[in-house]
Formats: structure tokens, C-alpha cells, sequence
């Protein structure tokens, strides 16, 4: 078996072998790996390969491995969302996601390394240790979704789950020259999925090329009843899937491309909408004057959400829990020292900002500043039917260069951000090298027009072969 | 800005526990973070209306129909501490 | 006459209601029937808040909501949202408590009660949803507690919060508020008041006009009228010797029926109330007719209508409907052509006063019995018939049995195992009424035996009068008609 498979090369493997000698097989790279990508490999997933070799399975992802961070629960697997605090806890029910991939045959080989609680963009934040980038193994993978991501680059899965919240799945898409796709707020059902920023965030697929992606889409996407924020979307994502983007309007927004930008960064993302231009598509510059407002906007409401969903983790019923004379005390040892230094400070400061006294001045000036930024992505998607952007302004930094001082980290969100406010899909897909490191083309279209995005994203895919570089170091 | 007393205040509303030295770091790392969010100042939003959620969606139910609940073996699995099914804590305080 | 509320007193009532009548919680799918269960066998991962969870709306809550709303004459608002409390308790999961805050679904509403000058209105701020948290069990006493078990069964269950302007006066007039308050709830069928944790009241009451004070964990209402009366009492000690009321919480411990200060940090609650991101709004103005129709006649509609209809007097039509199922058993009644001012004498004075004497509370009726269980004990049980009303009723009117032979005969059936009818138990107990010679001979003979109570009577001892009919009813076993013997003894006394 080659050691990067498409989801049907896994297919067709299973049916020529077995689907128990495709996860062993899968198993065993695990085993070799250099990346610390997983932080639970499963143990039953041999088995489960296993049964579906003897009773038979009609689904459409029959056999077929994924990886799954670590925020999304999973039956009897560890969920440790990267943390100390969640330390032994196993969610006695699966995420919706899940429950869709278990119906369709799917096994899972393990949960994936993550930013603590999704508090990131680098991975490095993780309890577990760092997991490093398989083009650089002393570089950052990205983040949060950077374990998962990085697996898949590695050969590690064929496909994964990530959740996107400021950019989680695509900046490790990016990073890692994978794809990555952010789908619409609501298209996925965020059940079982540990919130980090429930207004924001979604659960996204990351794989190795577009289908892959579509493939993973219309099995996890839909409504789901236990989430009242899932919206009721028929798409059906791999038929969209055709090679043809003439007469696309494509906008490109001069504000994504700000002062940091690395030169290799913009000449491959610029090259690529050049590519789209030969391929039929035309582009213009768009105005987005509220853009450069969107990272503190974003930043006060996740961390605002957050200090809320990360109340429930006190030691009380589950998890770690450091012993103490009264309840109060044994909760605020608990999550002094269950929780690590960057969830600490954004618990503190999304507290901060919705205290008597400052609500309006920080969290309800953000939500106000959000419909700003909404509207700069209607006004621009009214007139052209793509934008086009870095999604990072940088490849990925080294291990350890920007953990320690938290504002520069939170300034790579700035192009990724800004897409979780609008609540809009985006697709990071592979556009180039810059210092032998991926750089990733950010593709964002109007609410619930995935087949749009996916249908560019893919045409790209057909015209070049980006997707088809691998990492040497992993190989 | 954020002073020791504002750390101290929040740290015991978020019930984190925090030493002499942490409150001093997390005072400056904070007010480094708020000083950007400032910028938001910059923008006039008197008569702009806050984005709650991005889709216009209202009136999402169920219906009053009983599902399976769990075990109290299940319940009590992830931790130790328990006593006649029930959780152990200590004394509030 | 309006009354001077000499010492000032304010009082307003947070009621918090469980609608332990929908068949799930507020959030999740888990089954209502806790109260018998073992702890944690009624939780699911929802209500148990763990990580990746979401909550989705009861809808029949909602219209519980709507409905309470539309009983206490309130607004129904446009849009109504969900908000997030954040506090730690041990007994909230999520570390926050789902609720509203400034879009309650209802707001500006008032009840009616009978205030200590007359009929006095006490307005209602608002109402509105939010979820129970779980139970605390302290292990040993509150203060000297050595830890506490946690029980999530009660968590997620569904509550209405009412919250009243602090127009009642005295102690008085809060304990009628919250029995009307608690009665047009059972009108409306949206819980049982008999469950545990089914109501409970927190109360803020100043004097002299000044600080409040709320005064926490009242959890029946012969509990708030006590505890307002400790507390009325502490506030003006505290004021005669020349302290200051500090606003504060209190808890009321209702063995002791006082309250104690339950202050423990120095440092103010900040709830950072924020609109729940998990939930979407509603807009639900749009059900307010469907939802009126289905409305019950209420207690002060149903009140002037048993007057006009059956004739009966004020006090008894309020006694008759302080209970639903009271009301509705009277109806049954007298829907089978007994008097219906009997019918009202025998019910609302007798039967009810049997019931609350032998502390049984009314827990169901269904057209034909009328149920009890022990409000103490809930596996002790009775019944009563509307057929046996009926005939006892019947029986008395025809004058075929005495005032006292008729209370025997209910105390028979509700201390009884056995189903016997009133027919039964009269024939058993030879109480048919004496015939009027047997009356006339005890009487005569009773006069003979009494020869010194006689000399009193006529000396101008009232009492002995007494005395005298009460030998009479002796010597016929309670068969006689005690106004009867009372008329012939003076009869042959004046001879």
C-alpha cells in the first residue's frame, strides 16, 4: 500500500485486502511516527476494522480510517481537549459527527493533539507536548487543529476532523499543505463538540485533496436536532465537484493582504489567482474597511464565550482535582493548576470583559464591531462570487518562537478570523512553497455556498500539483 | 487598565487561583491584550446593532417526549469521588 | 378603612415553580419522575453539563410560561431570549444557569388578594424560565458540614420564576398571596404543589421603609410567614438598639424558625449576565390565543359564579375554590340535585376541616372520587366519593340524621379502610336520628337526673344548659338533634 492514500485508493485497498490489514496497516506508520500527532490511538480500532470485515458494512466510508481531535467526543476514547483538567475523561457519548461516521462504516484510529481547549495556532499550548510539522519537524504544525492536520500531511490518516473557531483548521490546513474546510456557521452540528466559542466555531474536515473533503462533507453535514443552532442545508458537496471555474468572479480583498505579509506568501496566493484568471475567472480588488477591526472583535467574543464554557471544568465530576478544605478552594486550586497559562489568561480576560462595568465597552462593542465586519463580507460576496486571500501571512514559525508573548500569536488570526465572524465557509487549499514550507490560498464564499468554494477549490487542484507534494521528512 | 486588585477581583469570580507573583504577569500580559482591543474605540457604533448570531433563527424546540437517561453507574464512572451514588465534595466553604 | 403599615413593612416574593408536570426537563429528554429515585439515575449527558453538550427548549414549557403569564394579567413579550447566570455552586453543572434576564416572557402582571384593608393588589414584576440546578446533601449540619453529596436528578427540571413588587404589607398578606398565587398555578394544572421542591419562595422585606433583606430557602408557605415574622422581629431589634440593617442574604432554617447571615466573602456576585449563544430567540406572541382558550375558569371567576349559581355565601365559595379539585368535587355534588347550600355547609366547613385536621392533602379528582395522601407522608392514602357526599347530603336534609351522626359518618369513611356507603355506616352505628319520643323521653328523664344543673340553669348558669343537652345526646347516643333537645329541655323548663 503507498503511504499517502486518497480516501478511494483506501477504498479499493480495503476491497483487494481487507479493511483490518488497511488500519493495521495505518496502525503501524502511527507507530514509526516522528510528529506526536495523536495523543490516543485507539485501541479497539483494529477490532472495529475487524467487524466490518466480517459482518459486511453498506456505508460509504466502509473501513475507511479517520483521525479526530481531541474536543470531540468519542465512546470509551479519552477527551482531553489537550489538557490536564480532562485528565481521564471518557464522554460516555459520541458527537453527532461521530455518530454520522460510525453509521457510515468509518474507524477510528485516535484522537488528535490540539491547543489546550482550541487556544491557539500552534499546537504548542497542548498539554501533551507540541506536535511538530512534517515538511519541518522544528516548526509548529499550526493550530488548534494542528495534531490533525499534521497526521494526515504525515500519512498518518487519510482524513481528519478539526474545528475551526479563529481559524483552526485553516491554519494548519495551510501550514501543513493540506486541505482544510471551514463550512458555513450551522451546516455542522457542533453536538458533542467541547466549545471553545459556541457563536463561532465548526467542526472541519482536513484531508489530502478536495474530494476527500466532499467526501467527508456529506457524511457529517446536516441538521442535527440536539444542536438549535443547526440549520436544515440539502447540500449535497461532491457534486459539486466539477473542473470548470469560467466566468467566476473572484474578489480579492486588498486588506487581507496587510504590512506583515511574507513576500513568498504573496507571490504564491497572487500566482494562484493568476492560475484561476487562466482558467476562465476573472478578479477585482474589493474594500473591506473593517477588516483590520475584526481580530480584537474576535478575540473579546471567543474569550468571552469561553470564560462561560470553560466553567464547568472544576473538578467536581469528572476530570482532575486537587484536594482542598472547602469546595470553593478546591476549585480554584483546580483549575489553577489543571488549566495551563494561555486558557488562564483568556478565561481571565473574557471574564474581564463581561464584568459590571465593561460588558458594554468590550463585549457588546465587539458584537457591534462583528456586524460591521458581517457586512463588509455581504456588500463584497454582492458583487463577485469568491474572495481569495493568504490564509496565514507567514509559513509556519519555529517551535517555541512566538508562544511567549500572547498578542503576536493572536495576530496570525488575522486573515482567518475575521470568516468565523461573518459565519461564512472557506476552503485553505495548497498554492505553493515559499522556503521549502506550504503556503495555503484561502478561498471564502456566501453562507451555505460550499459548492462554489469546493468547486474552485477543486478546479485549482485538477490545474496544478500542489496536492501531490509530500513531506520529506515523513516519508 | 487593569490593576493587581481587578486581577485578584476577576481571578476569584473566574475561581482561578492566583499567586503574588502570576498576578503581577498576568496584569501585564492582560493590559497589553486590552490596549489592542482599545482600537475598537476608534470605530462609531452608536447606531449599529450587535451580531448575537450570524443566521436569523427563532423559535427552535423539542417536543415534551421522554429519551433514555444514563446509568448511575455511567454517571459516576469519571470520577473517584462519590459515596451512595451520589458525588462527594468537600464542605463549601 | 386603609391600612397604616405602621411599622413600615415592605415585602416582595421571588417564587420559583417547577413544572413537574411536563413529562421531560427543560433542556433535555430526561423523564420528570425523580422524586422516588435513587440519586443520579435521571441525569443524561445534558443536564449533567458535560463538555460538548447543548441544550434544546421544552416546548410545552414554553406555554406553561405563556400561560402563567396570561393567569396573572401580564404582558407576553415579542421576543424573549435566553441568558447565561455564571456563578460556581457545586450544584450547577455548567457553572452557569441557564435563564432570562432582560427580555423575560412575561412582565407587568398582578394578583388580586384579600389584603389586611380590603382587596389589595400586588403587582408582578415579571416571570420567566430557567433551569433548576442539581441537590445538595450536606453531610452533618450546614455549619458544621463535613462535605456534601451532589444528586443531579433535579437538575435541568423546568422553572417559572415570579417575581413580585414589594407591595405586600405584613406576613399576612404575603402568606394569602402565595396561596392564591400557588392556587391559580393548580388551576392551570402546570405542576404538583404536593412534590417535593415543587415551590419555593425567597422573600425580601424591609421595615420602617429602609434596607432589604432577602431571606432565602422557604420552602413551604406556612414557612414564609414564620420566617417574615422572625425576620420583621430581628430587623426592628436590630433597629431599637441603635444598629443599621445590613442588605444581605439570609437563609432560614425552619427547624429552628429563624434566620441565619449567609454571608461568606466579602466580595459582590458578579453574575456577567450574557444572551445564551447555544439557544436561539422566540417569538411566541403568536400562540397567546390558542394558548387563552385553553385557560381554565380561574379561582375569582370561578368564586362569583358559585355564588350567583348555587347561592352560597362568600366565605364558602372561597373556601370551595381554593382548591381545584375541591371546587370541582363541589360541582359534582350538587350537579346530582342535592342543596347546593348544604352541599357548601357540609364541604367547605366540615370535610375540608376533617382534611386539614387529619393533614391530608387533595392530590386528585377524577369526576367520580376525590383523592388524598398525607401531607407528611406521601404513601398514606384515602378517598372520598362524590356519591357518598351525596347521599349524606340527602340524608340530612331529610332531617333522617343528625348534625353529629353526619360528621361521624365522614370521619368513618376518611379513618376507614373499609368501602362502606354513608347508609352502611349510619345503620351500622345506629345513628338514624332518635325519633322525636325518644328525644322527648331522654329529655324528661335527663331533667330528672339533673336536678342541681337544672337549679343552675335557672339560677342563670348558662353552661348548665349545655350540660344538659349534652346528657341528652349521651342518652341517645348522639342521635338526637342537638338544636332539637336543646329547644325541648327549655321547653319543659320554662314549665
Amino acid at each position: 500500500m503507498a503511504k499517502w492514500m486518497s480516501v478511494a485508493q483506501v477504498k479499493e485497498n480495503i476491497r483487494e485486502s481487507s479493511a483490518e490489514e488497511v488500519t493495521a496497516r495505518y496502525l503501524e506508520v502511527i507507530g514509526k511516527s516522528k510528529i506526536n500527532g495523536y495523543v490516543t490511538v485507539s485501541d479497539k480500532a483494529l477490532e472495529q476494522a475487524k467487524k466490518i470485515d466480517v459482518e459486511g458494512h453498506e456505508g460509504p466510508l466502509a473501513g475507511v480510517p479517520i483521525a479526530i481531535k481531541d474536543n470531540i467526543s468519542v465512546v470509551g476514547l479519552p477527551n482531553s481537549c489537550g489538557s490536564k483538567i480532562l485528565e481521564g475523561y471518557v464522554p460516555p457519548f459520541n458527537a453527532h459527527v461521530i455518530e454520522k461516521l460510525l453509521a457510515a462504516g468509518a474507524v477510528v484510529l485516535g484522537k488528535t493533539n490540539m491547543d489546550e481547549f482550541a487556544m491557539g495556532s500552534s499546537t504548542e499550548t497542548s498539554h501533551y507536548g507540541p506536535t511538530a510539522n512534517p515538511w519541518d519537524l522544528e516548526r509548529v504544525p499550526g493550530g488548534s487543529s494542528g495534531g490533525s492536520a499534521a497526521v494526515v500531511a504525515a500519512g498518518e490518516a487519510p482524513f481528519a476532523l478539526g474545528s475551526d473557531t479563529g481559524g483552526s483548521v485553516r491554519c494548519p490546513a495551510a501550514f501543513c499543505g493540506v486541505v482544510g474546510l471551514k463550512p458555513t456557521y450551522g451546516a455542522v452540528s457542533r453536538y458533542g463538540v467541547v466549545a471553545y466559542a459556541n457563536s463561532l466555531e465548526q467542526v472541519g474536515p482536513l484531508a489530502n485533496n478536495v474530494e476527500d473533503i466532499a467526501v467527508l462533507m456529506d457524511v457529517i453535514a446536516g441538521y442535527d436536532r440536539r444542536d438549535s443552532t443547526s440549520i436544515d442545508s440539502k447540500t449535497e458537496y461532491q457534486k459539486a465537484l466539477v473542473d470548470d471555474v469560467k466566468g467566476l468572479k473572484i474578489g480579492v480583498p486588498q486588506e487581507f493582504f496587510g504590512e506583515g505579509i511574507h513576500p513568498g506568501v504573496e507571490k504564491a496566493v497572487w500566482d494562484a489567482i493568476h492560475k484561476f484568471e487562466s482558467l476562465g475567472a476573472t478578479w477585482q480588488e474589493v474594500s473591506m474597511p473593517n477588516i483590520k477591526y475584526a481580530l480584537a472583535s474576535y478575540y473579546i467574543i471567543a474569550m468571552s464565550e469561553a470564560s462561560s464554557n470553560l466553567a464547568r471544568f472544576d473538578g467536581t465530576r469528572y476530570g482532575f482535582r486537587e484536594s482542598a478544605e472547602n469546595w470553593h478552594a478546591m476549585v480554584s486550586k483546580t483549575r489553577a493548576e489543571g488549566f495551563g497559562t494561555e486558557v488562564k489568561r483568556r478565561i481571565l480576560l473574557g471574564t474581564y470583559a463581561l464584568s459590571a462595568g465593561y460588558h458594554d465597552k468590550y463585549y457588546l462593542k465587539a458584537l457591534k464591531v462583528r456586524t460591521l465586519v458581517k457586512q463588509d463580507f455581504d456588500k463584497a460576496l454582492s458583487a463577485v462570487d469568491l474572495l481569495m486571500a493568504p490564509t496565514m501571512p507567514n509559513p509556519a514559525f519555529r517551535i517555541g518562537e512566538k508562544i511567549e508573548d500572547p498578542l503576536t500569536l493572536y495576530l496570525s488570526d488575522v486573515n482567518t478570523c475575521p470568516i468565523n465572524l461573518a459565519g461564512v465557509p472557506s476552503v485553505s487549499v495548497p498554492c505553493g512553497f515559499t522556503e521549502g514550507l506550504p503556503v495555503g490560498l484561502q478561498i471564502m464564499g456566501k453562507p451555505f455556498d460550499e459548492p462554489t468554494v469546493l468547486r474552485a477549490a477543486y478546479t485549482f487542484e485538477q490545474n496544478t500539483d500542489y496536492h501531490t507534494k509530500r513531506p520529506p521528512e515523513v516519508a | 487598565m487593569i490593576t493587581k486588585e481587578d486581577v485578584e477581583h476577576i481571578g476569584w469570580l473566574a475561581r482561578i487561583e492566583i499567586n503574588e507573583q502570576e498576578t503581577v504577569e498576568y496584569m501585564e500580559k492582560l493590559n497589553s491584550v486590552l490596549e489592542y482591543f482599545g482600537q475598537l474605540d476608534e470605530l462609531p457604533t452608536e447606531d449599529v446593532a450587535p451580531t448575537y448570531h450570524v443566521a436569523e433563527i427563532y423559535n427552535v424546540f423539542r417536543e415534551d417526549v421522554v429519551e433514555e437517561c444514563l446509568s448511575q453507574e455511567t454517571v459516576l464512572a469519571n470520577t473517584e469521588h462519590k459515596q451512595d451514588g451520589a458525588f462527594r465534595v468537600p464542605k463549601i466553604g | 378603612m386603609v391600612y397604616e403599615n405602621p411599622d413600615g413593612i415592605r415585602i416582595g416574593l421571588e417564587i420559583h415553580v417547577q413544572l413537574n408536570k411536563l413529562k421531560t426537563k427543560m433542556f433535555c429528554g430526561c423523564s420528570t419522575d425523580y422524586h422516588n429515585a435513587a440519586p443520579n439515575t435521571h441525569t443524561c449527558p445534558i443536564c449533567l453539563g458535560l463538555p460538548g453538550t447543548l441544550p434544546v427548549l421544552n416546548k410545552k414549557a414554553v406555554e406553561a410560561a405563556i400561560k402563567v403569564g396570561l393567569a396573572l394579567e401580564g404582558e407576553i413579550a415579542e421576543e424573549t431570549q435566553f441568558h447565561r447566570k455564571n456563578y460556581f455552586y457545586p450544584d450547577l453543572p455548567k457553572g452557569f444557569q441557564v435563564t432570562q434576564y432582560d427580555f423575560p416572557i412575561v412582565s407587568k402582571g398582578k394578583v388580586v388578594i384579600e389584603g389586611e384593608d380590603g382587596e389589595h393588589v400586588v403587582g408582578i414584576t415579571r416571570a420567566h424560565m430557567e433551569e433548576d440546578p442539581g441537590k445538595l446533601v450536606h453531610i452533618g449540619s450546614i455549619e458544621k458540614s463535613k462535605g456534601v453529596l451532589i444528586d443531579y436528578n433535579r437538575s435541568g427540571m423546568s422553572l417559572i420564576e415570579t417575581v413580585t413588587e414589594p407591595d405586600m404589607r405584613s406576613p399576612k398578606e404575603a402568606r394569602r398571596f402565595l396561596d392564591k398565587f400557588r392556587n391559580i398555578l393548580e388551576y392551570l394544572d402546570v405542576f404538583d404543589g404536593n412534590l417535593e421542591g415543587a415551590m419555593r419562595v425567597d422573600a425580601n422585606v424591609s421595615v420602617h421603609w429602609g434596607t432589604r433583606v432577602e431571606v432565602k430557602n422557604i420552602s413551604s408557605h406556612k414557612g414564609v410567614e414564620r420566617a417574615l415574622l422572625y425576620e420583621i422581629m430581628r430587623q426592628k431589634n436590630v433597629i431599637r438598639r441603635g444598629g443599621k440593617i445590613v442588605q444581605e442574604t439570609r437563609h432560614f432554617d425552619e427547624g429552628r424558625g429563624v434566620t441565619i447571615s449567609m454571608r461568606t466573602k466579602e466580595e459582590a456576585e458578579d453574575y456577567r449576565y450574557f444572551r445564551e449563544p447555544d439557544l436561539m430567540p422566540m417569538r411566541v406572541t403568536d400562540w397567546i390565543p390558542a394558548i387563552r382558550e385553553t385557560l381554565p375558569e380561574l379561582p375569582d371567576a370561578k368564586r362569583t359564579r358559585f355564588m350567583e349559581q348555587y347561592g352560597i355565601t362568600d366565605m364558602h365559595a372561597r373556601a370551595l375554590t381554593s382548591k381545584i379539585m375541591l371546587a370541582d368535587f363541589y360541582e359534582g355534588v350538587c350537579a346530582k340535585g342535592v342543596d347546593p347550600k348544604i352541599a357548601a355547609t357540609w364541604t367547605a366547613d366540615v370535610f375540608l376541616g376533617e382534611l386539614n385536621y387529619r393533614d391530608l392533602a387533595i392530590s386528585s379528582y377524577d369526576g367520580k372520587t376525590i383523592g388524598f395522601i398525607h401531607a407528611k407522608d406521601p404513601e398514606v392514602e384515602n378517598s372520598f366519593k362524590v356519591q357518598d357526599m351525596v347521599e349524606l347530603v340527602t340524608l340530612f336534609a331529610e332531617g333522617r340524621v343528625s348534625d353529629r351522626a353526619a360528621v361521624e359518618v365522614i370521619r368513618t369513611i376518611l379513618d376507614g379502610t373499609e368501602e362502606k356507603t354513608p347508609s352502611q355506616i349510619i345503620e351500622e352505628k345506629g345513628l338514624f336520628k332518635a325519633e322525636d319520643d325518644i328525644v322527648t323521653k331522654s329529655v324528661a328523664e335527663t331533667i330528672a337526673e339533673n336536678a342541681a344543673a337544672v337549679q343552675d340553669y335557672l339560677g342563670g348558669a348558662e353552661k348548665s344548659l349545655n350540660f344538659l343537652v349534652g346528657q341528652v345526646m349521651k342518652k341517645t347516643k348522639g342521635t338526637a338533634d342537638a338544636k332539637t333537645a336543646r329547644e325541648l329541655i327549655l321547653k319543659e323548663l320554662k314549665r
